[in-house]
């Protein structure tokens, strides 16, 4: 118990000290001196951060680093990709290590409070929600009651489950795993009737059954994940432009302009459009970059249409819906300032 | 010479105690509870071993290119395995660099096959055996991170499975004897400071588990370090394994030491040789011979223990076996890829198991009891 509490001492101290030391910009400075973004991803997350044979990295989160690249350097490329398991996901970000840190992790106040976090955006809308076998006739998470279910141990999940079919006045019987694929095999078997796990992960897990089409994912969200990219407190300028990064690419998808037809957008009339692409005002100067950087993220990463689609929508093997992340103008949440 | 005597020459042994039957009744229905226990054992075989022949072998796929080619047949899906092998094996390392890889193997192979060969005279495995130690690590160095030479550097980040294994394994194992040497030695000291220093030493890092030594190197250290200050992430690791593992060889040693009578450290001080001369030549030599097993057990256990870098991120084989049951084309093949990496684990501690116990009988002089 002692040591826990000199461990937690120790980690308050550093974090001040940290937070003491920079100030605004140090970060860019830093990025643009090293020539490249220390990114940190996840270490495997099917359809937000993979990497492939030869090393490269593929994802939606992979996706948001590679435009922040575009818009400092011109050149998606320019990322050194650090995966972080979830446990030192923040202290690396914390200590410097990464400059950004992507890695579906959930915005909450005591993240952006107490450890100093910033969360620049929500880049992918998230909840728990429940995969279950066709055969059992269940179309909605309400009729549940006396079901035994599969959970991911010693994660928020167990807690928002409980949580739930209390205030529902259900009765559950909980099995505990450690491992995703343990609870996949698991529902597969019958040993539980459901499975519960955050949404994006229950499209990966339907993969991994032998039968995927007999099985669905109920309707019902039963919390709030929203997901995004993570800066430093107190670094204004690179946190300003991680921002943006995403809002333009969600701005982008709204007007229109993709990757493939960026170039013939820059003739459009539409003045939004003219502003998003640097053809007209100095908005990109305005973040001490090039005035075109927005239109070179959607050349070079695209939309936030087309990163959803390629990673995690129909382009990919996952399959997922748009869902809550649709655009505001199409019943979902992603809704971005204007550029102006 | 009438009625010599010619006895008779001797009967077989009866049919039911020589041979198989023999040996099985011996062995397997001696008794009411054995025969219970090769019953149940029977059934239990029986109740497993068809399935499994089944997934692993019968069932399984052998040959394809795609996940679609393992959809029919309902075994084990080997395909994931061929696909992925190059990964498993190098991890992220560039796949034109490779060459890198294979010849420093080539030269570990090369270099070790004659310490383990019998005609060898003796001086030249001494001067084989301290080239690999001393010479060998700087030119596997050299060809594995490059940037001398002509040679691309290759960042460590991209080094992974088997090779960041082996790498972890043999620096953790060729660091750690010496140092756990130095340690033991250093224990036994009659000098106070040494002795507490070392006594400390050992105790500190005995004290803690490993997975809280590489989370604190690689999560607690750079947060004392000034900011944008970071060195390689497996380097730290590396140092936390094998201060680790020193602390665990030096009580091995120590006990090997402890072992050695009184009397040969007289006899040798009475010849007068130093104190370096009475461990180096009179004492090390039998002490270490007499833990060899309690040394390859710690070997054993640091190559197994190499798979806890996962939680800070490294690739090592179980870390990129995880890493390639991720990838959204071949979702749903966790089993095949840690039946492999369990697979090559095995392969390797078995092997060094066997070495040890071959040490073992050829360096017996005189002491088997």
């Amino acid at each position: 118990m002692n040591s826990t509490k000199l461990l937690t001492t120790m980690f308050a101290a550093a974090c001040l000290l940290a937070a003491g030391a920079a100030h605004a910009g140090a970060t860019l400075d830093a990025i643009k001196k090293n020539g490249f973004i220390k990114c940190g991803v996840s270490d495997g997350l099917p359809g937000f951060s993979y990497a492939d044979e030869k090393g490269n990295y593929s994802g939606i989160d992979v996706d948001v680093c590679r435009a922040a690249a575009a818009a400092v350097f011109g050149d998606a490329k320019k990322v050194k990709f650090t995966p972080l398991t979830a446990k030192e996901r923040l202290t690396a970000l914390q200590s410097g290590e990464i400059d950004v840190l992507s890695r579906n992790t959930t915005w909450t106040s005591s993240r952006d409070s107490a450890q100093g976090m910033n969360f620049t955006g929500v880049t992918y809308y998230d909840g728990q929600g429940f995969l279950i076998n066709k055969k059992l006739g269940v179309k909605s998470a309400k009729e549940l009651d006396g079901a035994t279910v599969c959970v991911q141990a010693g994660t928020t999940t167990e807690l928002n489950l409980s949580d739930y079919f209390r205030a529902h006045k259900m009765k559950f019987t909980p099995i505990s795993y450690d491992k995703s694929d343990e609870s996949a095999k698991s529902l597969e078997a019958g040993r539980c009737d459901v499975l519960t796990s955050d949404q994006s992960q229950l499209y990966a897990q339907r993969i991994k059954l032998a039968k995927p089409d007999e099985f669905i994912v109920l309707p019902e969200v039963i919390s709030k994940e929203p997901l995004g990219p993570v800066v430093r407190h107190g670094d204004d300028d690179w946190f300003d432009i991680v921002k943006w990064t995403l809002f333009v690419m969600v701005d982008a998808e709204e007007l229109g302009v993709n990757s493939k037809n960026v170039e013939e957008m820059k003739k459009s009339t539409n003045p939004d459009i003219k502003r998003l692409l640097g053809v007209e005002g100095d908005k990109g100067k305005d973040f001490g970059l090039a005035n075109d950087w927005m239109a070179v993220v959607i050349a070079q990463v695209g939309n936030y249409g087309e990163i959803f689609e390629r990673n995690v929508g129909k382009g990919s093997p996952l399959k997922i819906e748009r869902g809550l992340n649709a655009l505001w103008t199409q019943g979902g949440l992603q809704y971005a300032p204007p550029v102006r | 010479m009438a009625g010599s005597y010619t006895p008779h020459p001797d009967l077989p042994p009866p049919a039911n105690v020589v041979g198989v039957p023999g040996w099985v009744r011996r062995n397997l229905l001696s008794s009411p509870l054995n025969i219970a226990l090769t019953v149940l054992a029977l059934y239990l075989l029986y109740v497993t071993l068809p399935p499994l022949l089944n997934w692993a072998l019968f069932n399984a796929t052998w040959t394809g290119e795609t996940r679609e080619a393992c959809q029919t047949n309902g075994g084990a899906c080997w395909v994931f395995i061929q696909v992925h092998f190059d990964q498993f094996m190098y991890g992220f390392y560039p796949e034109a660099q490779r060459w890198r890889v294979n010849i420093a193997a080539l030269l570990l192979i090369l270099g070790a096959a004659p310490l383990f060969a019998g005609r060898v005279p003796n001086k030249l495995k001494v001067r084989l055996g301290l080239g690999l130690l001393v010479i060998y690590p700087i030119i596997a160095f050299v060809l594995f991170k490059g940037g001398l030479f002509g040679l691309p550097a290759v960042d460590t980040r991209r080094w992974g499975g088997l090779l960041l294994t082996l790498v972890i394994a043999g620096v953790g194992m060729t660091a750690a004897l010496p140092l756990g040497v130095l340690l033991a030695l250093g224990r036994r000291s009659q000098m106070p400071a040494i002795q507490s220093l070392c006594v400390t030493f050992i105790e500190f890092w005995r004290g803690v588990p490993l997975i809280t030594v590489l989370f604190m190197s690689s999560v607690m250290l750079p947060l004392f370090l000034p900011e944008g200050m970071n060195f390689d992430k497996l380097l730290r690791a590396l140092i936390g394994v094998t201060l680790f593992q020193a602390a665990y060889m030096a009580e091995v040693v120590r006990g090997g030491l402890q072992a050695i009578p009184k009397g040969q450290f007289e006899a040798a001080a009475a010849l007068g040789l130093g104190y370096w001369k009475i461990m180096a030549l009179i004492v090390l030599p039998q002490a270490l011979k007499l833990v060899i097993p309690g040394i390859v057990n710690t070997f054993i256990a640091l190559f197994k223990d190499t798979s806890l870098v996962l939680i800070i991120g490294l690739f090592d084989l179980m870390n990129i076996v995880h890493n390639a049951t991720t990838n959204p084309e071949w979702l749903g093949f966790s089993t095949e890829g840690y039946v492999f990496a369990a697979a090559v684990y095995w392969l390797f501690c078995f092997s060094m198991s066997r070495y040890s116990q071959s040490l073992e009988k050829r360096l017996h002089t005189g002491h088997k009891r």
